[in-house]
């Protein structure tokens, strides 16, 4: 397919066109960039929800319940689904689609003309997303879904990434996961802004809530509120109570919500905190502020890249040189970088 | 970069049988390709619309319930039907299937039967040479067209 065919496929709602522009981009063809460049004043209206935890959480069955529950409420849901991908082969076995509700399960996500699944390698990539799923958010953007499900990696640790791409990041866990330290190890409580303890029949779920509740409170806030309390309060600070009475109207405190994702369960509830966690963002302009910070981390990239590449294959700047002749010591890498850039900048006729 | 080969591997129908299809996932991922498994008792039409909106280039079909006759090619119609073009996908039906029935299948459009025992490695070869093949023949169908 042309590049063309690809974009206006893309903006007229074309399913073939979306999946193959996704292949062009995913696979780094010189097709791809062409057709990035083109859809993007077409992007920024999808809500982008992120869904990220640890292996085997439920994070997909999630998603395809998540799924029709915003296919009851009218939206379009588009849905990129990250596995990890072998660094030593390459290959990948991507298992997510399998747990969304087919006909086996007289429900029918996969053939719903509202309904978009792609499934994606991590490529070796680490972080818990794939080097180009912000891209293909972008390429479903344009296609015109109302809400964007990200779900990452199960890795377990450092699964960061996901704030890089989502408007509202919920983290899944579920009960007897392993104790407080843990979690705040993988530092997974610092990027959601909704969690869900899933897997609630297996019993223990009120126990993780509540210290996922009292975690998330503990700010510095929280330690000034806490040092002032009395042995009276005792009971509304073990029921979070008393936080959410002195931190209202303050800004966004991430709900703690229980789910059975496999029976549907909390779901409703979910997509709800889902939805108002956007009208937050969006009422508060912090929406705009943390896409704009987000942009300029991937401009900064996108320029690294540029100039590694240029680095490697225009020889006439000289990188191979230079190294050797920091190799040989007649020159320190402060100086070689210093005169390095002063070619680069003049080679563009900056 | 070299395009990765995206193969989707699919169970469809009442066939309960899964062996099969996931230790052939498994191995084509320790080759090196992209591997969606579709799960169990999928229809053909899901399994068309997965295949299109994966981009794959392999759809390989396990089936051990006898209903291949009636199942492969409503598949490969579907793949066309939802925009897809299965002149460019290569298509592969693995599980009990008769040998009497292997030049029906490829009449209908498969490009590899493979029955109990054969070895993975045949699998494997057989998807690198035909992936660049088949994309080769519908590149010059289209050209004339
Ligand atoms: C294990 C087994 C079962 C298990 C299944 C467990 C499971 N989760 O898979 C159980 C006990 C549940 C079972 C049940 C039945 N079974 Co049974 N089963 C077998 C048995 C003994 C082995 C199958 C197996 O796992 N082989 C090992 C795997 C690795 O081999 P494979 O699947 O053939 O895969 C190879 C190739 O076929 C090919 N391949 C397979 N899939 C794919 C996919 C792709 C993409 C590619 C490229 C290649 C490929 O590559 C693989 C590697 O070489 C076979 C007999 C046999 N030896 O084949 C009967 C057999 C398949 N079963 C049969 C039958 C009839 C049944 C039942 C209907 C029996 C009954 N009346 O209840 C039920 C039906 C259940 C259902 N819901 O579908 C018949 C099928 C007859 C037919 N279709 O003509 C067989 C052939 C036995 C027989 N000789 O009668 N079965
Ligand atoms: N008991 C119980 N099991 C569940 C629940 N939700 C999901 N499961 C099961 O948990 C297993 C893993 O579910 P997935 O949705 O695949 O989990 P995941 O987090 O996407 O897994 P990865 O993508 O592999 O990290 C499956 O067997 C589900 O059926 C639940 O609420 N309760
Ligand atoms: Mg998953």
């Amino acid at each position: 397919m042309e590049v063309e065919e690809i974009v206006e496929g893309i903006l007229l709602g074309n399913k073939r066109a979306l999946a193959r522009g996704i292949t062009y981009v995913e696979n780094d063809f010189p097709e791809g960039k062409e057709v990035m460049k083109r859809i993007y004043k077409h992007t920024g209206r999808a809500h982008v929800v992120g869904i990220t935890g640890f292996p085997g959480v439920g994070k997909s069955t999630t998603v395809s319940k998540l799924t029709q529950e915003f296919r009851k409420r009218g939206k379009k849901v588009g849905i990129v689904a990250v596995d990890p991908g072998s660094p030593f082969t390459g290959g990948a076995l991507l298992g997510d689609r399998l747990r969304m509700d087919g006909l086996d399960t007289n429900r029918q996500l996969w053939l719903d003309p509202g309904v978009f699944f792609r499934s994606m390698s991590s490529r070796g990539k680490a972080g818990g997303l794939a080097a180009k799923t912000g891209d293909v958010v972008r390429l479903m953007d344009a296609f015109g879904f109302d809400v964007i499900m990200v779900e990452t990696v199960g890795a377990g640790q450092s699964e960061v990434d996901i704030i890089e791409v989502a408007d509202t990041a919920i983290v899944v866990l579920m009960p007897e996961m392993g104790d407080d330290i843990q979690i705040n190890k993988a530092g997974i409580l610092e990027i959601g802004d909704i969690y869900v303890v899933n897997k609630a029949d297996l019993g223990g779920a009120e126990k993780t809530e509540k210290w996922l509740k009292a975690m998330l409170m503990m700010d510095q806030e929280a330690v000034e509120i806490l040092s002032k309390t009395t042995h009276a309060d005792e009971a509304a600070v073990e029921s979070g109570e008393i936080f959410a009475r002195m931190k209202k109207g303050k800004g966004w405190i991430p709900p703690v919500i229980k789910t059975i994702a496999d029976r549907g369960e909390g779901i409703e509830e979910l997509a709800n905190a889902i939805e108002e966690h956007k009208r937050f963002m969006e009422e508060s302009g912090l929406l705009k502020e943390r896409r704009a910070r987000r942009l300029s981390r991937e401009l900064f990239d996108l320029i690294m890249d540029e100039i590694k590449e240029r680095l490697a294959t225009d020889e006439s700047l000289g990188f191979r040189e230079m190294v050797d002749r920091v190799i040989n010591n007649e020159i320190d890498p402060h100086t070689a970088v210093e005169q390095i850039l002063k070619v680069l900048i003049k080679e563009n006729g900056v | 970069m070299e395009k990765k080969i995206r193969v989707l591997v699919a169970k469809v129908g009442l066939d309960g049988h899964d062996r099969g299809a996931k230790v052939v996932a498994r191995f084509l991922r320790d080759a090196g390709f992209e591997v969606i498994y579709t799960g169990l008792h999928r229809t053909p039409q899901e399994v068309a619309m997965a295949a299109v909106q994966e981009d794959v280039d392999v759809v390989g079909i396990s089936l051990h319930s006898g209903a291949h006759m009636a199942l492969v090619p409503k598949v490969i119609n579907y793949i066309r039907e939802y925009g897809g073009d299965p002149d460019e996908i290569v298509i592969l039906v693995g599980g009990i299937i008769p040998e009497d029935e292997f030049d029906d299948l490829k009449a209908m459009g498969v490009d590899g039967v493979f029955i109990p025992g054969t070895p993975i490695s045949e699998i494997i070869d057989f998807i690198k040479e035909m992936v660049p093949k088949k994309k080769e023949q519908a590149r010059k169908k289209k050209a004339v067209a």
